[in-house]
């Protein structure tokens, strides 16, 4: 088995480390062979391997960079099956938000423009650097924040941010048991049915939305559907399988699972579900209450927006 | 060559589809850039069949409907409106003229009406340009 991150902040990883005793039922059935958080093994070790060596890869985070491309090339040759493991390599995740803005726009603000940069040369990265011991190099940052499947051809995915450790280790140990596996390009470790299906607050027919809030903005009773109190949650159009940890928490559902079966764009589901809640007819009453969702790109595609039909905001540079 | 918007519109069974036959049966002309989709009510119109028109290639979406309080099923016209609202707030972020999306109510008597609709969002879309999503996805990396 082997564990990559690619454009992700590590919490994926850390989900893996979460099995915690039952680790050791992990390594009694596979060799850990690549996991850069816990293991010293190179790049050159996996790129060294026979074809198909490596069972199971959980390959978490987007492609942002070369490298990221590159490993997600190598490990898919390496591996029997590779999963696309959390938010991240499923639909973008949160490093997908940079899809708002392109390569030139990011390098500008964090080189150059940022009140706490000091670059008095103005030196932006370059994917090569003469010194006099040689050549440096750096991966290549790309425009786009891409998905792994969008990369390479992926056999699983995994959704969440972080997935559940729970549900990593009933993968897990399905695909040790020699089970028939669900066909290739399944979403695992996940629920068919909705968010709302499985959480427990309380839920009626009245969802009439007169004002959106956020979260703070009201007194939550702890108990009410928070679509029902005007607090947008993403539940309608997310899969189930999280154990609904942040609506427990008193959080509304924001979207990490990713869209249920047949769902291509899983917030223009959302946006489809909120809108007809809005209660009201007239188009400069529609018009008042709808600008109260003050950031709707954001808000509906917080982890999908590489992984969504529309992929990134239209720029005049990019024409 | 002048630019030929490609113009991708939702039509209602009831009123506008019938509405926009009435233009064709009374032989009146009207913008070919108008692809028209037949829908059985505006409230079927999901916010994904406007993104995956963009994304094909349309220059514009024309979304048409019942007038408020004719809809066939009652209030699927005022679904529509609240969905087009939010949905121009999206693609505007997405960097996509608003313009670019148009709702109308169009009634099965008004073939003259959507003719003419026909053609002044043909021209508003003609002025905007070409929407370069398809090609944004295409060069995608």
């Amino acid at each position: 088995m082997a564990v990559y991150w690619g454009a992700a902040c590590g919490g994926c990883c850390v989900s893996v480390l979460d099995v915690h005793e039952k680790l050791f039922d992990v390594v009694a059935n596979a060799d850990l062979v690549f996991w850069p958080i816990a293991l010293d093994i190179k790049y050159a070790d996996v790129e060294a391997m026979e074809d198909k060596f490596i069972d199971i890869t959980l390959f978490n985070g987007a492609v942002r960079n070369s490298e990221n491309e590159h490993m997600a090339k190598v490990l898919r040759q390496k591996s029997k099956l590779l999963v696309a493991y959390g938010s991240c390599a499923h639909m973008g995740g949160i490093p997908g938000l940079a899809n708002f803005s392109t390569k030139e726009e990011i390098l500008k603000q964090v080189y150059l423009k940022n009140i706490t940069t000091e670059n008095e040369d103005a030196t932006l990265p370059n994917v090569s650097y003469e010194v006099e011991e040689g050549t440096l190099t750096l991966p290549k940052f790309y425009n786009d924040v891409r998905t792994l499947d969008q990369t390479v051809v992926v056999d699983y995915y995994m959704p969440g941010c972080p997935p559940q450790t729970e549900r990593l280790l009933e993968v897990f140990m399905a695909i040790v048991s020699g089970n028939e596996l669900p066909p290739k390009g399944s979403v695992i470790g996940a629920y068919d049915k909705g968010q709302c299906d499985e959480c427990t607050r309380k839920k009626t027919d009245n969802k009439h939305i007169k004002e959106f809030k956020r979260p703070f903005e009201i007194e939550d009773d702890g108990e009410t559907c928070f679509l029902e109190q005007g607090v947008i949650c993403l539940g309608p159009a997310t899969r189930g399988g999280c154990g609904h940890r942040c609506i427990e928490g008193n959080a509304p559902c924001r979207g990490c699972y990713g869209p249920p079966p047949d769902v291509s764009d899983p917030g223009a589901k959302m946006m489809s579900a909120v809108a007809t809640m809005i209660d009201a007819n007239e188009p400069e009453e529609i018009e008042r209450i709808t600008n109260q969702i003050v950031d709707p790109a954001g808000t509906f595609y917080r982890f999908s927006l590489p992984g969504s039909i529309l992929r990134r905001k239209v720029k005049e540079s990019l024409q | 060559m002048d630019f030929e918007p490609t113009i991708v519109s939702f039509l209602c069974n009831w009123c506008s589809y019938t509405g926009a036959d009435l233009a064709g049966t009374s032989r009146m002309k009207y913008a070919h850039n108008i692809r028209i989709i037949r829908v059985m009510c505006s409230g079927r119109i999901d916010p994904i069949f406007v993104l995956e028109s963009f994304k094909d290639g349309a220059d514009g979406v024309l979304i048409c409907g019942c007038h408020p309080g004719d809809c066939h099923y009652h209030e699927g016209n005022y679904k529509c409106l609240r969905r087009y609202h939010l949905l121009k707030k999206y693609i505007a972020q997405m960097g996509i003229d608003p313009g670019r999306l148009h709702l109308e109510w169009i009634s099965a008597s008004e073939g003259k009406q959507f003719a003419e609709l026909a053609d002044s969002f043909t021209e508003t879309v003609r002025g905007l340009g070409p929407c370069h999503v398809k090609e944004i996805i295409e060069n995608f990396a």
